[in-house]
């Protein structure tokens, strides 16, 4: 299998990238691991006359601690996020959850940014984007503005990043004192998608939850946020019934697409259940019971 | 589609091709450049039997467009041997029959080369994730970890005398 023929860009600098964008509208696709867009041009399921491979331009790789908040270049791989001591210490959940994305070649190709801009509801950094309260900087022809994660993920495929328009960073504040966090993802086998996943972050005052963030992947039409299982444990002692509750929310939030990885109604239960464990894992981590 | 000048690295030669924007890099090692080490399994970047080096990492070149191997340093498994004595990973494979069809081979072995430069005292758990992009649909794997825990032996032995 082949792609379509098109005509291939590798500028060496965002405003290069942008230039060929806004020249090129919507005819022009930005390649970044290209282990998404590659795939869906074998099948013709998308066929840009122009790409744009974005892998040469050094300044959308990296992480570093910028005025107190995490900064991860658009095009850190999946790999880089894994191997990053600074995460490790700082932001956990992400070097966690990547190691549970494809595999390790995969994850060698496969950028942060491009998981997330790709819009696809199987995709698991959106979710984490969500639970980690992230901040996007989208770079276009009129200069740079910044989106929350909440804000971002509009549809199936469809994002609030324009055609001209390069996810540049994401913004991340480092996890907070007596705060937990966990994704627990179910999958059928390496390198699947997840069937149901629920990243979870919560901060915790001895037993009492002071505030919760609930997200999850592949449920939906979009990742998405389930605030009222959230407002079920905030303000509350947990409780193994409590945890119940508020996992029955998050499957009343499901909407699931049916395909081979199960129907509605076992993808809802298994939201749920993945649900109960991220929530159990993260109080644990935050120092709860 | 106008044609691309490629330059890159193959196996320590440099090498000089035209290509077409969409070829992917595995198309353009097997038909032009004559390397049918790594193969075609599935296409869709599941099954790993196209994994090569590239710029010391792991990538499966049926999801990688030639055109981004331009000035990279590529390796397949014709690069593996040296002096007519194979790499100690495939001497293991050999040994401890790593092996039974042998089409996904080079890609366990490309991807065995470089995970243990990643890890060169790896457990049996982190051989499992470390080759979790490797399918094999003869041997249950069973072999293919005894592989490479052979070869890490006898690597870091020759290191150590």
């Amino acid at each position: 299998m082949i792609p379509p023929s098109f005509q291939y860009h590798a500028p060496s600098s965002v405003d290069d990238a942008i230039s060929i964008l806004t020249q090129y509208g919507d005819e022009a696709k930005i390649l970044a691991g290209g282990h998404s867009l590659l795939p869906m041009m074998k099948l013709r399921f998308a066929e840009p006359e122009h790409l744009v491979d974005i892998n040469n331009i050094d300044s959308l790789k990296g992480i570093r601690e910028e005025n107190g908040m995490i900064v991860i270049g658009a095009m850190t791989s999946e790999s880089a996020l894994i191997a990053s001591a600074l995460l490790q210490e700082k932001c956990p959940l992400l070097p966690e959850a990547a190691k549970l994305i494809a595999d390790p070649q995969v994850r060698n190709r496969g950028t942060i940014g491009g998981d997330i801009a790709h819009g696809d509801p199987g995709n698991d950094h959106p979710a984490l984007m969500l639970a980690l309260d992230a901040r996007f900087t989208l770079v276009g022809p009129n200069g740079s503005r910044e989106v929350e994660a909440s804000d971002f993920f509009l549809g199936t495929f469809y994002t609030a990043l324009e055609a001209d328009e390069i996810m540049t960073e994401i913004r991340i504040a480092p996890q907070a004192a007596n705060t937990g966090a966990s994704y627990h993802k179910l999958k059928r086998k390496t390198g699947d998608f997840a069937t149901a996943a629920a990243a979870v972050v919560i901060e915790m005052s001895g037993d009492t939850c002071q505030s919760a963030r609930i997200s999850l992947t592949n449920l939906a039409a979009t990742a998405f946020r389930a605030t009222e299982a959230e407002a079920v444990l905030v303000g509350q002692t947990i409780s193994d019934e409590l945890i119940k509750q508020a996992a029955a929310k998050v499957m009343e939030a499901c909407d699931p697409a049916e395909d081979l990885r199960g129907d509605a109604e076992y993808k809802t239960h298994m939201g749920g259940e993945m649900t109960r464990r991220a929530i159990k894992d993260a109080i644990k981590r935050a120092g709860g019971n | 589609m106008a044609k691309t000048q490629l330059s890159f690295n193959l196996n320590g030669q440099d090498v000089d091709v035209l290509v077409e924007p969409r070829e992917l890099l595995i198309h353009v090692l097997r038909e032009q450049l004559m390397q049918t080490g790594a193969h075609i399994g599935c296409e869709t970047s599941h099954c790993g039997a196209c994994t090569v080096d590239i710029n010391g990492q792991s990538v499966k070149s049926c999801t990688f467009l030639a055109v981004q191997a331009q000035g990279a340093e590529v390796m397949t498994v014709e690069g593996l041997a040296s002096g007519g004595e194979l790499h100690p990973l495939q001497a293991a494979f050999m040994e401890e029959h790593g092996l039974q069809c042998g089409f996904c081979t080079p890609g366990m072995l490309m991807r065995g080369y470089r995970f243990l430069q990643e890890n060169p005292n790896p457990s049996e758990d982190d051989i499992r994730q470390g080759m979790a992009g490797n399918l094999c649909r003869c041997t249950g794997y069973q072999n293919i970890i005894k592989s490479i825990q052979k070869a890490a032996a006898d690597i870091n032995a020759a290191d150590n005398a």
